[in-house]
Order: structure tokens, then sequence, then C-alpha cells
């Protein structure tokens, strides 16, 4: 297929000008000049509006409060992934009645199970978009993609002091463009759609609910 | 191919009072919603403009971009192919997808393996695909082809819907609750998710910097299909790169508001590559074919390139008084609306789809809302121009419109080349202006242009005298 | 709004009355002239006048077009402003006419002609400030805005606010006034069913505004909804706005 691209090239190069680039503007997607509390609002009125749910345990024992939250729903297991950070804080803290499940082979190893039975998945975030109202999910050897996909319930833990105003702002500073992992991901609600003559339903392929852990940051 | 009547082929969904009414609710609510969500003027002006600017230095740097795109990806470990047509494209998906013994496939939404008839093709050699958008899976159980490109079952109420689920999804009782119908897609789907062998998906925006692939969602079939199969397979146009990944923002924001009015949609896919040694799950092996399927061609010329600008938001179509009366299935081609009346005589030749530029009164609506400033408009002009070029400069060669001349029509020529003359000599004018106003009344009705006009319309009355002779007997100024 | 004047008042205009104004609406053309000399403008009507060339140009016959363009520009060549009783001719003249003759040695004359273009409500809200006593009956009226003087042209709040300064009529907000109503030219024809379906929801929501007489600044327009009206049977009337106005502010009563 080499030729194909040859000549794909070939047609677009002596199609190619020797234009100018004109100049970009980034003004209209750069921070928003807001406060801590004005970007937590605006996170939360944002997610809100699309279904997303907030358990704010800043100041709190967010475990303790989180292990409460997922008995009062009848929640019957959640898988985290052992080897973060927030793993290891779950697997030496969590002492509640639900059981914790570790994400600790590959997916195949247990798909039939993973697909079948899973319940909630927790994965810890890199921060949040006020201005969307966005988690921003880095996935990595220690941190599957599927956590915050299969199971019907996501549960991410934010740290509030992670918040910024705009997308552009978040990724210029983490540098992402330094180095992306194979998945990232920015995730605004439990899954939904409108397909159906334009009425909004929840959870479709992707998780039914999500839970937001509002904790204070390090 | 043969020659697309869009007049003809507009008539039944004039005639069908559901289907209108349809699409006029939706295009209203989806009309009214993105107004809201712009209702900043100035910050959608500077939007915009930035939109607009991403898309243009991207067309003008695009041999590069490709070349880098390319590059990025192959060093990410992603396998990069180029297909010149979609018969080379649908040849690349076989040859992969046999490679891995691949019998099921699981799709995300895709207008580009719309473009290339992809689902035929493959299920042809007998490979199993299935749609996963919802709106996707609703018409592929109908075997439709997308009435809108971002609610492809737009056309569709939920009484047919449910109609549909219930005789085609086994053990589903005839409901009409959304919420219902979408736990039965659900439940279908996932157990294809999970057996697949391989997940297809298209692209919204490659970025040329850090080879990553950009993929928006509500639905999380995007996620699935990318994410749990062994071998994931992208499709792109090849206009669809941009440089750096700053530039994804803009974009993204510009598409999902001018598409749904949503700040962002539910799920944004940053793919840069296929799963890491030790990463847990994620594909193996990770494809991308860039498509060209004309899009070269269509780059060739500076005016028709901008028509490559488009990040295919589809706000040209919810705002066309056009598409909003007849739908998307009176299209030819797979991109209905504004969009693809300037894109689809393009890629299929003017032979095949040359009225399709005159199905529309220019009335600018679209022009008004795109997000990246296509001269929608202006486009469709010149491609009329294109359509009637003499036949003398109408070759195949690079910078000329496929098929173009080929709507050439002596009487129409003619017609036009008297009424430049009548037009442009006063005198003549005059005379032309004067028979009219006196003799106007005795056209026959039978006479084709009227007998069109008065179809809905009494005819026009001719004054008895012109505004020449009125601005003369009142003594205006004459220089 | 805004009502200091944009542009520095003229002593003379040039009037280019349209070649649909010309044969169907003459009336219109002539108000549109009285309403300029009416506030104290010379107006030229150079009778060597035609078309803008839009049906050419709509048509794709662009060099049939550039025919009939360049010979109006020559009839309009001394630095006065070119006033339009249409939104549409006067988009063609000032939007179009530039890049019909970009890269020709037409250009510049071109581009200076269109520079010096405008529809005429927008003549007379922006440059003259027009200030207008109602001198009518108590009349329902709704307004029809042509596509290309709101989106060519730029010109939406300037019709309306003509229309509120007289005290007697009553303006109703048309139902989706931005959409287009099927006319487009040769669209009309080429596209007859589509284009009928446009015409038919137009004069349903003009019904729906009770409004006795439906106003726009575009013959165009008016050929094609008053058609529709007349063949449908409605009582609503199409009018020019120039027509209108000129009736309403100086008409015997």
């Amino acid at each position: 297929m080499n030729s194909a691209r040859n000549s794909i090239l070939g047609r677009l190069r002596t199609a190619s000008g020797k234009e100018a680039l004109p100049a970009e503007n980034f003004a209209v997607v750069a921070p928003r000049g807001w406060s801590a509390e004005q970007r937590l609002d605006r996170m939360r009125r944002m997610m809100e509006a699309v279904h997303t749910e907030f358990l704010d345990s800043r100041g709190e024992d967010w475990l303790g409060q989180l292990q409460g939250w997922l008995a009062r729903e009848n929640i019957p297991g959640l898988i985290y992934a052992p080897a973060t950070p927030l793993g290891r804080r779950l697997s030496t803290g969590w002492s509640g009645s639900v059981p914790l499940i570790a994400y600790d082979r590959a997916m195949a190893e247990w798909k039939e199970d993973f697909f079948g039975q899973a319940a909630a998945g927790i994965t810890g975030t890199r921060g949040g978009i006020a201005e969307t109202g966005s988690l921003i999910v880095w996935t990595d050897a220690d941190e599957p993609r599927s956590l915050s996909l299969v199971p019907p319930v996501h549960v991410a833990v934010l740290e509030v002091n992670r918040l910024y105003d705009t997308f552009w702002q978040a990724m210029r500073e983490q540098k992402w463009a330094a180095g992306m992992p194979t998945n990232l991901l920015l995730i605004s609600g439990p899954s939904k759609t409108a397909d159906i003559e334009q009425t909004l339903a929840y959870g479709v392929h992707g998780p039914k609910r999500l839970l937001v852990v509002l904790v204070d940051g390090e | 191919m043969p020659a697309a009547d869009f007049r003809a082929a507009a008539g039944p969904a004039l005639a069908d009072p559901q289907l209108r009414a349809n699409f006029r609710r939706a295009m209203d609510g989806l009309m009214s919603k993105r107004a809201a969500v712009f209702a900043d003027r100035d910050e959608w002006t500077a939007l915009r403009s930035l939109g607009a600017t991403i898309r243009a230095r991207s067309l003008l740097q695009l041999p590069d971009l490709l070349e880098r795109l390319e590059a990025k990806l192959t060093e990410n470990g992603v396998k990069v192919h180029w297909a010149e047509t979609i018969e080379q494209g649908n040849a690349i998906f076989k040859q992969i997808l046999s490679g891995h013994d691949a019998r099921r496939l699981v799709k995300g939404k895709s207008m580009v393996s719309e473009e290339m008839g992809l689902n035929h093709a493959l299920e042809a050699e007998g490979i199993e695909v299935v749609e996963a958008d919802l709106g996707e899976y609703i018409i592929q159980l109908d075997h439709e082809k997308p009435s809108h490109i971002i609610m492809p079952a737009i056309h569709k109420n939920k009484q047919q819907i449910a109609r549909l689920f219930s005789q085609k999804i086994k053990d589903a009782a005839y409901t009409e609750d959304v919420d219902h119908l979408t736990g039965l897609a659900r439940r279908v789907l996932r157990q294809k998710f999970a057996e697949a062998d391989a997940g297809v998906s298209g692209v919204n925006v490659a970025v040329a910097e850090t080879g990553t692939l950009v993929l928006v969602e509500n639905e999380g079939n995007g996620r699935m299909c990318t994410t749990i199969p062994k071998l994931h397979i992208a499709v792109m146009g090849l206009e669809k790169v941009v440089e750096r990944l700053e530039e994804v923002p803009p974009v993204l924001s510009l598409l999902t508001r001018s598409a749904t009015a949503q700040p962002i949609t539910t799920y944004v896919n940053m793919i840069s590559g296929p799963r890491r040694p030790g990463e847990k799950d994620g594909p193996q092996e990770l494809h991308l074919v860039i498509l060209d399927n004309g899009r070269s061609r269509v780059f060739a010329d500076p005016q028709l390139r901008n028509t490559l600008r488009c990040i295919r938001c589809g706000a040209c179509m919810n705002h066309c008084p056009v598409y909003t009366r007849v739908g998307g299935h009176a299209y030819p081609g797979v991109y209905p609306g504004p969009i693809g009346k300037i894109l689809t005589p393009q890629i299929l030749g003017m032979e095949t789809a040359g009225d399709l530029p005159h199905a529309s009164s220019l009335c600018n609506a679209c022009v008004e809302v795109c997000p990246v400033e296509i001269p929608i408009a202006s486009l469709l002009v010149r491609l009329r121009s294109e359509a009637i070029r003499p036949r003398r400069q109408a070759d195949s060669g690079p910078g000329v419109v496929r098929g173009a001349g080929s709507q050439r029509d002596a009487a129409e020529t003619w017609t036009w080349r008297g009424w430049a003359l009548a037009y442009r000599v006063p005198l003549l004018y005059r005379l032309t202006s004067f028979l009219l106003s006196r003799f106007g009344w005795a056209l026959p009705q039978r006479l084709p242009l009227l007998k069109e006009w008065t179809t809905v319309r009494s005819r026009p009355q001719f004054a008895p005298q012109t505004l020449h002779e009125l601005a003369r007997r009142e003594k205006v100024s004459n220089e | 709004m805004d009502h200091t004047p944009a542009h520095s008042r003229p002593k003379k205009v040039y009037f280019f009355g349209t070649c649909v104004v010309d044969l169907f609406f003459p009336g219109a053309g002539l108000a549109g002239i009285k309403l300029l000399q009416a506030a104290g403008i010379d107006v030229i009507f150079p009778q060597g006048q035609s078309c803008c060339g839009q049906p050419a140009y709509n048509s794709g016959f662009l060099d049939e077009a550039r025919t009939v363009a360049w010979s109006q520009i020559k009839l309009f060549s001394k630095d006065y402003p070119v006033v339009l009783p249409s939104g549409s001719c006067a988009g063609m003249m000032k939007k179009h006419y530039p890049t019909l003759f970009r890269g020709r040695a037409e250009q510049a004359e071109a581009e200076d002609f269109a520079a010096r273009v405008y529809e005429l409500t927008q003549f007379l809200v922006d440059v003259l400030d027009l200030k207008l006593v109602d001198l009518g009956d108590p009349i329902k009226i709704t307004w029809h805005p042509s596509c290309h003087a709101m989106r060519e042209m730029g010109v939406g709040e300037q019709p309306k606010s003509l229309l509120r300064q007289l005290s007697q009529v009553e303006l109703i907000d048309l139902p989706r006034e931005r959409e287009c109503c099927g006319f487009g030219g040769t669209f009309a024809v080429r596209q007859p069913e589509v284009s009928g379906a446009m015409v038919t929801d137009k004069i349903d929501a003009i019904a729906q505004t009770g409004a006795e007489t439906v106003v726009s600044g575009d013959c165009g327009c008016l050929l094609n909804i008053g058609g529709a009206l007349e063949k449908a049977g409605r009582p609503a009337r199409p009018k020019h706005i120039a027509e209108f106005l000129w009736e309403r502010t100086h008409a015997r009563r």
C-alpha cells in the first residue's frame, strides 16, 4: 500500500502552496480566572446536570463515607487497582462490609466474570475541568481502562485542589503533549444517549452511575 | 452510478407528515439548544475564528502533518495504512481481519466507514459487523442508512423503534419506554463487546504532534470498541489531522456544542497507541486506515479545499430549511444537508450528484452556524458553475471537479447568453422589460418555469409600467 | 440601539431599482426613491440599469453574471452611495462582486463599487437616522426578514426599528422568522416541491400572527410569499417596506 501513500501525499504536495500560516489566538480557551470555590461550584453544577452524583468528603474520613454509601446503595463489591497510590490507600484503610476486589490480572483472564458480575469500580483522577465538568482519567499499567468502563457504577476520587478552569489549561499545565498514555480520558458523567427521539437515557454501554468523591488534596 | 435525482428522492419524505413532524421537532430543538450554548456572541466569534484558523492551518500543512502523524503513530506502535479508494480501504480491513481470523466485529459510529460501505464489504466475507452506537444499531436492524451524521436514527419515532426491537431482538417485549429500549440494546450489545474479535472506530481529530486519535461519544460504545477487543482498527478521512494537542480543546468545544449543544461529550477518548507491556487491557494491535476517496482532488482547488475544514458537527443540516423538510435519505451518498451538497458532488462526481448543489435556496443559514467558517453558499455556487463548465475545459485532471461539465445543456447555456446580452445592453433591456410589462400576461401557463412556479403560487403579475418608466415620469435624475 | 449615524450623510445617492422591482414592484422602487428625496437626498436613477447579475451567478453562469455586473458598475461610477431596495441584490453587489472580479483588471473598480452599496433600510437608519411620523390607521403587520439582508448584509434590526417608529402599527413577530421562505431564485422552479413546502410553512406562520400585511425588504420573497398567499386564498397581503413606510408617512388620507 506504499503506492497509495505515495500517490496521495504526492497529490497533496503538488497542490500545496507556500502560504504563510495564519496566527492562532487561544485566549478564548485560556484560564477564566475563577477562584477555587467558583471552580468547584461549577464542576459540581456541570456534572450534576448530567446525573453525576457527589460525595463531599472534604475534611472527613472519605473511606468510611464511601463504605457507607456503597452499603446504603446495596453495592456488593468494589473493584480497585491495587498498585496505584489510591489502591494502596484503599487496601490499607478499608474495613467495611462491602468487599474490595483487586483488578490484578489481565482483563482476558477474568473477562466473563468481570463483564457478568462487576458491580462498581473505583479509579483516581488527575484532576478535573470546571468549565465542562470533566474528570481527567489517566490510565496505565496500574490503572486499567476498563475499570471506569465495564462496572455499572464508576466511583472516581477527585482531589479538590486539582481543578482547572479549562481543558486547554489542564493539558498545558500537566504537560500532556510531553508524553501521552495509551488512553487518556475525559469523563463528564455516566454514559448516556439521546438516539431515541432525543430523549436522554442514562446507562447505555458504559456505567449507569458515576459517583465523584471529593477529597482534600495532598 | 446512475445520476441521483434529488427532486424525485425528496418526494416521499415531503409527502410523509409523520417524517416531516419528526424532523421539524428535532431540528427546532437542536437549533434552540445550540443558540443557548453560544449565547455569548463574543465568545462564539472568537472560538469560531480560532476553529477556522486551526482547520485552515491544518490544510495548509496537510501533507507534512499526515507524514508527522504517521511517524508519531508508528513510534507509538500503531500500524498506519493508506487507501486511495474505498475499495482499497475495504481490502485493508479484510486483510487485517483475516490475519487475526477475526469474525465478529463491534463498531463505533463512523461516517467514513459508511462512506466506504464497510459493513457491506465485510458481511460479504461472512464477518459479523455489529453497530454499537444506539442510533446506528437501530438503523442497522432496519437495514437503513443514517439520516443524520450525528443522530443517525433521528427520522424514527419511539413507536417505530419499539416495533423494530420487539421484532428483531430475542425475548424483547413491545415497549415504548425509552429507558427500557436503551436497556434492551445494552443487554444485547454488552454480550457483543465481550465476544468481539475486533473493534472499529472513527476518528474526530488526529494529532500529529503526539500521534493521538481523539474520539468523542456519549454512550461508552466508542470506549468499548477501542478497549475490549484485542484488535482495534480506526478509520479516518485524510483531512482529520491537526498539528498540535492544544488545538484539540477549541475544536472539540465547537464540535460538541454545535452538534448537540453539549459543553462536552460524556467521553473524550484520547488514544495514543495499543496496549503497552504490563497494561491489563486495551487492544494488542491498533491500526489506522487513512482514506483519500477523492479528498486529495478536492484539496487541489484552493477554494473547494475549504470543504475539507469540516469537523462533521451537523449544525449545517440542523439549520437547513431543505434538510428539515426532506430529511437525510433524499440525499445521495452518506452526508446529507449542506455539507453533503458540497462534499458529495465532489466525491461521487457531477455526473452522479450534479443536481445536488441546486437543492439549496442559498439562504446562508448553514454559513451562519458553521463552526469553522466554511463558505458553503459560495461553494455551492462554484459547484453549480463547475457542473456547466464548457466541455472543452473539462477533463479529469487535478484541480478539476470530477464530472465537471456533465450538466451542461445547450438550451440553458443559450438562454443565459441571451439574458446577458439583453441585460447588458440598455436598449435591449428597455425593449425586453417593455414587452414583458405589456405582454407578460400572455405568457402561456404551461411554460416550463411558470408551471413549476404556479404549483403553490399564483402567477406573478407584471406591473403595467416599469420602474424605469416611473422614474422618467417623476423626472428622477438620470445621472 | 445606537442611533448615531455610522456614516456621513451624502448629498447624492444612486438608486439601483433591481430587475424584480422594475418588472413586478415598481411602486416599491419609486417609494424608496421618494423616501430618500423626502429626507433631502438627491437621487440619481441611471436609466441604463438592469440587474445585479444574481440570477446568472446563482445558476453557475459566472461569465454571464460578470458581463452584466460590469455593465452596471460602469453606470454607477461616481463616488456616491448606491442604495438598493433589496437585501439580496445588495448582498450580490457588496459581497459577491469582489470575488467575481478577483484577480481581474476590473477588481479595484468592483471593490470600490461594492464598498458603496447599501440596502435601503440600512441606509435610512444607519446613515440618515430617519425619523418617521405615522399618518395611517391602526394596522397589524408582521415582518419577514430576507436571508441575504440578514446574513450577507448584516441588516436585521434596521427595518424593524423603522417599523416600530410607526405609532399605529402593531408589529407581530413572525414565528421562525429567520427561516427562508423558499424563494432562492431558480431554486423555486428547480426544486418546486421543497420550495413549495417552505413557502407553505411560511404562509402558515404568517396566518398564525393574524397580520393583515406581511412586510419585507426583498421583492423576491414578496413575489414568492405573495403568490402563495393569493393561491391559497389567505387574507394577508405582501408589501415592500419602502412602499409601506411611504404610504404610512406621506399618503393622502
